[in-house]
């Protein structure tokens, strides 16, 4: 913990509208697709998305998650969609992404970015996905259904790929029976649009999705730096790039431009939270309609560092000899052909830091761990999150593990994209008390 | 007699434990515990392991509190807590089949926190509508067994491998056969009879469950059931072993004559077949088998046998149950409801948790049983 309060320089992002305008234009052209005769597709952020890239440079995707977070964010049109959902006849303890979704397609409407609501659900050429957590292939299982009372023949692929998860390579059969499904996907690629595939255009896609989601991982290794270059507020802006287009060399060159913004920031002592004096690390989505309690925490002095959340949902790590939770370095070269692109995506992904807990609890209690340790974080806040099974799952079995190293824990219940599950002045008190518990004073404004 | 061996399901079921505990001095064999039934029982009875299920106990599971995020099913932490009060003690191990994120919880809660010897956990695929999954299945499976094999200090045949396929078939292919007779006009067999049947079959040495099942064919043609049946109902979800929802339903003039459930017929749908490799044959069987809704995608192949099941059976309308924040079988009610509805079988949904609260359910049902029974006219 930092003894003195010291104010450390603080500036905006200089590439913060290259950020905002990329997310603008992603839903925008995906919108817009057919008009300039492209194809669009819907699918999960983290589906094989530079498979699809193969059929043609006017390919457009639309992200679940995404986009059931921008309708969280918006919290009136998100409790229009879950009327719309409950009133369907479905549960209301499902995954908050999924019935923001389902809600806007029973609507008829889309949002942008800026959240702005258009008449008409853009409905997608084909659905691409894939499956690891319960609900990943029932989601668009659902769409397709949805789709077809209303008249509309989607077709849908979904990969498996819950084999388990290891830090050493992954066994064979286990990439086998994934880049097996991902061949045929392919053939299926070319069956339901009617285009000839293009390998190269594999590769280059799968070239850059290594390339981006290894920069993020650059660019969140740089939030050791004290004071933070970057807050975890700041980060979910940027982050969402690799969420939605972790593919596209756009993609890729943001975070290129990026990184050496943030490195110039730690060069120049440019701190996220100018009182940082306490430094935290959450974990899994946030309550996405009440991001204020990021500002609530700044009156504390205290800065969220980000969380294996943002820094490993796309962001690819792996550990050194000496334990080191570093940056996963993309290959040296390129990938050449069909089959190598397909089998190097695979591997690349099966190392995802973000599916180690959907196994092993203690595998993301370790990654945690080395986080805590690395980017210096006094403590963890834990958001059990009632919207997501999947990134909530073990979560009671990390706290244990991070309490049983010493760790300060503070767990708070709520919902990423349904606010009638989250209570902001009960857990802004909480907090707050935490912080005190913590020895830390509310700054004078 | 007949009641004689419905009351030997139903002592079975009560008393599981003591059971157990008394086969494994009589055996000095070695007990595995597992939580779903996509964990091939096949493998264990070929390792001369005795499988049996871990279920809950429906009391509330306060002491999961620490271990699992109480938004999960109350399946999972009411299975957690039995380990935790020490009831299942006399297990030597545990294996899980992959299904859902709620029982991988369960068993890594349990592996991490109970004392066991043993703790395996197979990675069944959930893509079983690929042609990838049973190959697949099969490399996992053999992983499996070779693991055993390390646990029980010696190899697993092909020879053990048949009986175990023998006896699971068996047992499968009796109770299908008695569940043939809940098709008659007035079945001859309840509900609450079924489900006793097939839990108990999760929880004993399956050659004497078949050898129950014998004498129950034999003396079922015989068997005069003094009910009048009324309304034909079918009852859909996931794992449901709450035996007093099953007979209050019943006492209210009404008869589940067929289940969808794990703990009924799809754990005995399906036989695993004659293939040279013994092990693929197991795969094909738990990749072939009706699915669970988490492995049911892109198609709903599920609804078309629930459909199939229900004009089979002659239901007249279906309980479809959610286990509150099961996300798989949630997300299939309104697509359940409206397959359903082509074939003229209203569906009612009812969340249950770990404690059913029937004051209000009895309500419930009770007006579902009206609108099917046509007194909804009068009003």
């Amino acid at each position: 913990m930092v003894e003195t309060l010291k104010k450390y320089p603080a500036e905006p992002l200089k590439c913060w509208n290259e950020a905002k305008n990329l997310r603008k234009s992603y839903y925008e052209n995906y919108l817009n697709a057919h008009e300039k005769g492209g194809l669009r597709w819907a699918g999960g952020a983290w589906s094989f998305s530079a498979v699809p890239a193969g059929l043609g440079e006017d390919v457009y995707s639309v992200t679940g998650e995404p986009y059931g977070a921008t309708i969280a964010f918006h919290k009136d049109f998100a409790a229009k969609c879950h009327d719309a959902v409950e009133e369907a006849g479905f549960p209301r303890t499902l995954c908050a992404y999924m019935r923001n979704y389902w809600g806007a397609l029973l609507l008829d409407k889309f949002i942008l970015a800026d959240g702005t609501i258009v008449d008409g659900y853009p409905t997608p050429d084909f659905i691409w996905q894939d499956h690891i957590c319960c609900s990943h292939g029932k989601w668009y299982e659902v769409v397709k259904w949805l789709e077809k009372k209303n008249g509309k023949e989607v077709p849908m692929y979904c990969t498996d790929v819950s084999v388990g998860y290891s830090l050493e390579d992954p066994e064979d059969y286990k990439v086998e029976y994934i880049v097996g499904q991902l061949r045929d996907g392919v053939e299926w690629l070319e069956k339901v649009s009617g285009r000839k595939y293009n390998d190269q255009l594999l590769c280059d896609a799968v070239w850059n999705e290594m390339k981006a989601t290894s920069l993020w991982a650059e660019i969140c290794a740089l939030n050791q730096a004290v004071p933070a270059p970057l807050d975890e507020k700041t980060m979910y802006s940027l982050y969402v790039m690799g969420t939605l287009m972790k593919h596209r060399p756009e993609c890729a060159e943001f975070y290129q431009t990026l990184k050496e913004e943030v490195k110039e920031r730690v060069d120049r002592g440019i701190a996220a939270v100018p009182y940082e004096r306490f430094r935290v690390i959450t974990d899994t989505q946030p309550p996405w309609g009440f991001l204020k309690i990021f500002r609530e925490m700044e009156k504390y002095g205290v800065v969220s560092l980000g969380s294996l959340y943002s820094f490993g949902l796309i962001g690819m790590w792996e550990y050194t000899p000496d334990g080191k939770w570093v940056p996963k370095p993309a290959p040296k070269q390129k990938p050449e052909t069909r089959e190598d692109a397909l089998r190097a995506i695979v591997e690349w992904t099966l190392n995802r830091p973000e599916w180690a807990h959907f196994f092993r609890p203690e595998l993301k209690t370790k990654m945690m761990k080395s986080i805590v340790d690395q980017w210096k974080a006094d403590a963890v806040l834990l958001h059990y999150n009632r919207g997501c099974e999947g990134l909530s799952v073990h979560i009671a079995e990390n706290r244990l593990g991070l309490v049983d190293a010493g760790i300060p824990v503070f767990p708070f219940e709520g919902n990423m994209g349904d606010e009638r599950e989250f209570d902001l002045a009960g857990t802004t008190a909480r907090l707050s008390a935490f912080f005190e518990s913590m020895g830390l004073k509310k700054l004078k404004e | 007699m007949t009641q004689e061996v419905f009351q030997k399901f139903k002592d079975w079921i009560d008393n599981r434990h003591e059971y157990a505990k008394e086969w494994k001095e009589k055996t000095k064999q070695k007990i595995a515990g597992y939580f779903c039934t996509y964990v091939p029982e096949e493998i264990l009875i070929a390792a001369d392991v005795l499988p049996v299920r871990i279920l809950g106990s429906h009391e509330p599971p306060i002491v999961t509190e620490p271990y699992i995020f109480a938004m999960f099913c109350h399946l999972c932490r009411d299975c957690l807590a039995q380990g935790l009060k020490g009831r299942f003690d006399y297990l030597d191990g545990i294996v899980e089949g992959q299904s859902c994120l709620h029982l991988r919880q369960a068993f890594n809660a349990w592996r991490l926190h109970i004392p066991t010897n043993y703790a395996y956990y197979i990675h069944v695929p959930h893509g079983v509508q690929t042609r990838h999954a049973a190959p697949y299945l099969a490399h996992e499976l053999k992983k499996f067994k070779r693991s055993l094999e390390d646990w029980i200090g010696r190899k697993i045949t092909d020879s053990d491998l048949d009986r175990g396929i023998r006896v699971m078939n068996k047992n499968r292919e009796l109770m299908r056969k008695v569940y043939e007779y809940r098709k008659l006009d007035n079945p001859k067999i309840t509900g609450l009879e079924a489900m006793e049947m097939v839990l108990s079959s999760q929880m004993v040495d399956k050659e004497e469950h078949s050898k129950l099942l014998e004498q129950l064919l034999q003396e079922l043609p015989e068997r005069e059931m003094n009910r009048n049946p009324g309304v034909r109902l079918m009852i859909i979800g996931s794992e449901d072993d709450d035996r007093v929802f099953m007979q209050n339903v019943e006492n209210l003039g009404a008869t589940f004559v067929i289940d969808e459930h794990c703990t009924g017929s799809r754990y005995l749908w399906g036989r695993v077949g004659s293939v040279e490799d013994r092990v693929l044959a197991i795969a094909e069987r738990y990749v072939d088998r009706v699915p669970c809704p988490s492995k049911d995608w892109p198609e709903f192949t599920r609804a078309k046998h629930v459909v199939n099941l229900a004009q089979e059976y002659k239901a007249q309308g279906a309980l479809v149950i959610q286990n509150k924040f099961c996300d798989p079988h949630g997300i299939e009610i309104p697509p359940l409801r409206d397959a359903l509805k082509t074939v003229g079988v209203p569906t009612y949904p009812l969340e249950f948790d770990v404690t059913v609260p029937w004051g209000q359910f009895r309500t419930r049902v009770e007006a579902f049983l009206e609108t099917l029974t046509g007194l909804e006219d009068l009003f």
